[in-house]
């Protein structure tokens, strides 16, 4: 059973899918009919969710400053909460990380993807007992997208040129067309309150599972079960409390006592004493962030592509799996986007260590001397560890790297994207358009590796605005290979999001959108008692 | 010319005169004032002189040169940092400490919580440790040299050479995990019953119990063995007193101002010194919600934190020097 089918099996049991969409989504994965059928049957029964209990998550991140307003969350801890009393528009399939329904019921894109229309679900109330309609939606939007509101989400929402009503219907016009527009819509912040939050934005009422039944920033949150929830397949304990952990030994101890049923952020380094405790499951999902070793295309000598494809043959991959993540990851493939991302262009071949190669692209570059390579604790976790590793690798392939430690202080506005070589780390982006527009397009900002490709800028805006998905899978590959042959970046990996529960805790989602099962936890979890 | 110099003067000195203990009292307290009004013009001018912005912190990648001028007009940035000041201690005297830049919540509420947390555990942890640290310490005294004396010092010199998060991370280990007889996390809430809270506060109240117990014990020891070796304590033995009646009536009072004074010194320590106590132990006090502002650089938390600190730190000290004065009457007159 693969990680789709188990999902598949757990939206069942979960009392999200009927057995005519499950037979017909299992079978599409691969399964046969009789194994299909015996699926379904097994894990209506055997896993049907319990309900009710008291579900206790020690998460990290919370801070006293902490805003209750959905708009200005920052913080992990502030990232749960919000999922649990809100909803956005649109949400992501755990697996497939493909936009599906939440309070937009449908959309329809116009044919170069420019103007779109969302038909808002019907019949939903928030919890103040309000029913939803396209009017909230909008002024929700709108409130975000006024730059005095300092949403997080204004990036996004900075694209959206109009937003108004067409009947019971939303419609958006972007600035120009993006294909990717409902994926943009699942962003945390753009959680959908009474008129758009404009009369509180503190209110923290929305249509979500729980109710908010207390709140203390940096300290705790309490919700109750929102008996109205518009949907029965998520909420399924009675009352959730979130406290804030943010020392992950106290995360651990609780944890371990059974004071907790569920924290996040386990220290790699620790993972494996935490694992010896009988009642714990340590939970790991793949995720977009990724370890960086990123040299600049048109600085001396790495506007040399044979030194570039030498370094990047030099770099021991499964090794810094193994040692810099404690197997907590995967290995990267010199291109910014894995198999979490929806139109993942696969069969690329993954490029491994090879010291020949290295060496004859060394030579071939006709590069004498010394590399210089920049690093610091603060680039990523073991990060000058990583470098002494790749500075071992390298010298198998005869190519001298030294190794300068930077201080932290001042290393992200002195070291990166400043120097042309050193290390550094990505999170992910919710699409491929946005991880590349961000650090791969010629004008970016943070075009951290110096890659200014004509082809490469315009491919990028073509992908954006096109609706084929097949196309525009096409145009991902093209500028995947791209970066991972002429680019200059090194990504070694990419590192998981590793969480642990007690063994309590059933129907846990690995959802590749982001850490926390998307930041789900609380509403798509039940407790075994 | 010199006639309403000394009229005015007059009054002062015979005031002076028939309240000696409680003019010097107040002379105390206005120099404490005055030293906490020094203070907010350091911790002000510090705030102000740190690098980094709140706005581009707070905003982070979305931080747009738009977005950040708002916040900035917003919380009045643009303003000189004189009539800044000048406001923010009027307010501060009158218990306003502004609002939060991050939250936008009143900080003096968040503050009167958080506050109100942290004495509640020092406050415990005060109760418990005082009495222990000076019955020990006289214990100590009493059998000094002996087997009671070593055992009780190797045990508190053995709990303050440790680092405070260590035994925490010990009590935490068996009382919690191993043996799950103790409460943890201590968080502590709004509408949390009394016994509720006392549980909850067991394992940190133990940790600043066993931090602070070695320095106060040892200090009493000392303070009362000098009085011990001086002469009227050999005529008390000389005249037939018990060894313990000797050291209660005769040898404590005398030993007193010393063990005031470290006592005050780890009282305030109990109030401003036990952040990592609270961060290891998940408990919502002062020092977690100043730590927690200052990483995002939240300065009107940081600035009213920094000046209740050091509030509660002068004004212990000087109730050390007063209780010292009046327990030890040398003290009032300066040589």
């Amino acid at each position: 059973m693969n990680d789709f089918t188990k999902y598949l099996a757990g939206r069942v049991t979960a009392g999200g899918m009927n057995r005519r969409e499950f037979m017909g989504r299992a079978m599409a994965a691969g399964l046969t009919l009789t194994a299909a059928s015996q699926l379904f049957a097994t894990s209506a029964e055997a896993q049907t969710p319990k309900k009710g209990g008291h579900l206790k998550l020690g998460l990290e991140g919370a801070a006293a400053t902490d805003s209750k307003d959905p708009a200005k969350a920052l913080s992990q801890f502030m990232f749960v909460v919000g999922r649990c009393w809100g909803d956005m528009l649109v949400e992501s399939e755990p697996l497939t990380g493909k936009p599906v329904p939440a309070l937009a019921e449908s959309w329809e894109p116009s044919e170069d993807a420019v103007t779109w229309t969302f038909k808002i679900r019907s019949g939903v109330k928030f919890q103040n007992g309000k029913t939803l309609t396209v009017d909230d939606v909008i002024a929700t939007l709108k409130r975000h997208t006024d730059e005095k509101a300092e949403s997080g989400a204004l990036g996004v929402m900075k694209s959206i040129k109009d937003i108004k009503a067409d009947g019971g219907n939303l419609v958006l016009t972007l600035t120009e067309g993006n294909a990717d527009l409902p994926l943009l819509l699942t962003d945390y912040h753009l959680i959908i309150q009474p008129n758009g939050g404009t009369d509180d934005p503190n209110a923290m009422i929305g249509t979500g599972p729980y109710k908010v039944a207390s709140f203390e920033p940096g300290v705790r949150a309490t919700f109750e079960k929102n008996k109205d929830d518009w949907r029965s397949d998520r909420g399924f304990v009675d009352s959730v409390e979130i406290i804030a952990m943010n020392d992950a030994t106290a995360r651990i101890a609780a944890l371990s006592s059974g004071q907790v049923h569920y924290i996040n952020r386990v220290d790699p380094k620790t993972v494996a004493l935490l694992k010896r405790a009988p009642t714990v499951e340590v939970l790991s999902t793949s995720g977009r962030g990724h370890y960086v070793f990123i040299m600049h295309c048109d600085k001396a000598p790495f506007d040399n592509n044979d030194l570039r494809l030498a370094l990047k043959y030099a770099m021991d991959r499964e090794g810094m799996v193994k040692t810099v993540l404690g197997g907590y990851g995967k290995v990267g493939n010199d291109f910014p986007i894995n198999s979490t991302y929806a139109l993942f262009p696969e069969g690329i071949e993954q490029r491994a260590y090879d010291p020949d190669k290295a060496a004859f692209h060394y030579k071939k570059s006709g590069h004498s001397g010394s590399v210089l390579l920049r690093t610091s604790e603060v680039a990523f976790p073991g990060a000058v560890d990583a470098a002494v590793l790749y500075q071992q690798s390298a010298k198998k392939a005869g190519i001298n790297v030294e190794v300068k430690r930077e201080p932290g202080d001042g290393y992200w506005t002195n070291v990166w994207n400043v120097q042309p070589f050193s290390t550094s780390y990505w999170g992910g982006r919710p699409t491929q358009d946005q991880m590349y527009s961000t650090a791969y397009l010629s004008t970016a900002d943070w075009n951290d590796t110096r890659f200014k490709r004509p082809d490469f800028d315009k491919l990028l805006l073509e992908a954006r605005s096109e609706l084929d998905e097949t196309k525009r899978k096409d145009m991902y590959r093209t500028m995947a290979m791209t970066v991972r042959d002429e680019g200059g970046l090194i990504l070694p990996m990419f590192n998981d999001f590793v969480n642990a529960a007690s063994k309590k805790v059933k129907g846990y989602v690995h959802d590749i959108g982001n850490d926390m099962s998307n930041g789900y936890v609380a509403t798509r979890v039940w407790l075994d008692a | 010319m010199s006639n309403p110099v000394e009229t005015e003067s007059l009054p002062d000195q015979r005031f002076r005169e028939r309240f000696p203990l409680l003019a010097l009292l107040i002379e105390r307290m206005l120099l404490s004032l005055l030293l906490l009004v020094a203070v907010s013009v350091l911790i002000f001018g510090g705030v102000e002189a740190l690098p980094g912005d709140f706005a581009t912190t707070y905003l982070g990648q979305s931080a747009t040169p738009q977005a950040v001028a708002n916040i900035r007009a917003e919380l009045g940035l643009d303003r000189p940092v004189v009539s800044r000041y000048f406001e923010w201690l009027a307010g501060a005297f009158q218990g306003d400490f502004g609002t939060s830049w991050a939250s936008r919540n009143s900080v003096s509420e968040q503050v009167g919580n958080r506050l109100g947390n942290s004495l509640f555990l020092a406050g415990f942890a005060a109760v418990i440790s005082v009495p222990l640290a000076v019955g020990l310490g006289m214990l100590s005294v009493h059998f000094r040299n002996r087997m009671p004396d070593k055992i009780i010092n190797v045990i508190s010199l053995a709990a303050i050479s440790l680092p405070e998060f260590f035994i925490g991370y010990l009590l935490i280990l068996y009382f919690a995990v191993n043996f799950g007889v103790a409460t943890f996390p201590a968080t502590v809430y709004e509408g949390m019953g009394f016994i509720e809270r006392l549980k909850a506060i067991a394992l940190p109240t133990a940790t600043l119990v066993l931090v602070v117990l070695a320095h106060m014990m040892r200090m009493t020891r000392a303070a009362i063995l000098s009085v011990m070796s001086s002469a009227y304590m050999e005529t008390a033995e000389l005249k037939g007193l018990s060894a313990f009646r000797a050291i209660v009536k005769h040898a404590a009072p005398n030993a007193l101002a010393p063990i005031i004074n470290v006592v005050a010194l780890n009282l305030a320590y109990l109030v401003v010194g036990v952040v990592v106590v609270e961060v290891v132990f998940v408990y919502p006090g002062m020092g977690q919600y100043m730590v927690d502002a200052v990483t995002v650089r939240d300065m009107p938390v940081v600035q009213a934190c920094g000046l209740i600190f050091a509030a509660v730190y002068i004004f212990l000290n000087m109730l050390a020097d007063i209780l010292a004065i009046v327990a030890n009457p040398r003290l009032r007159h300066p040589r």
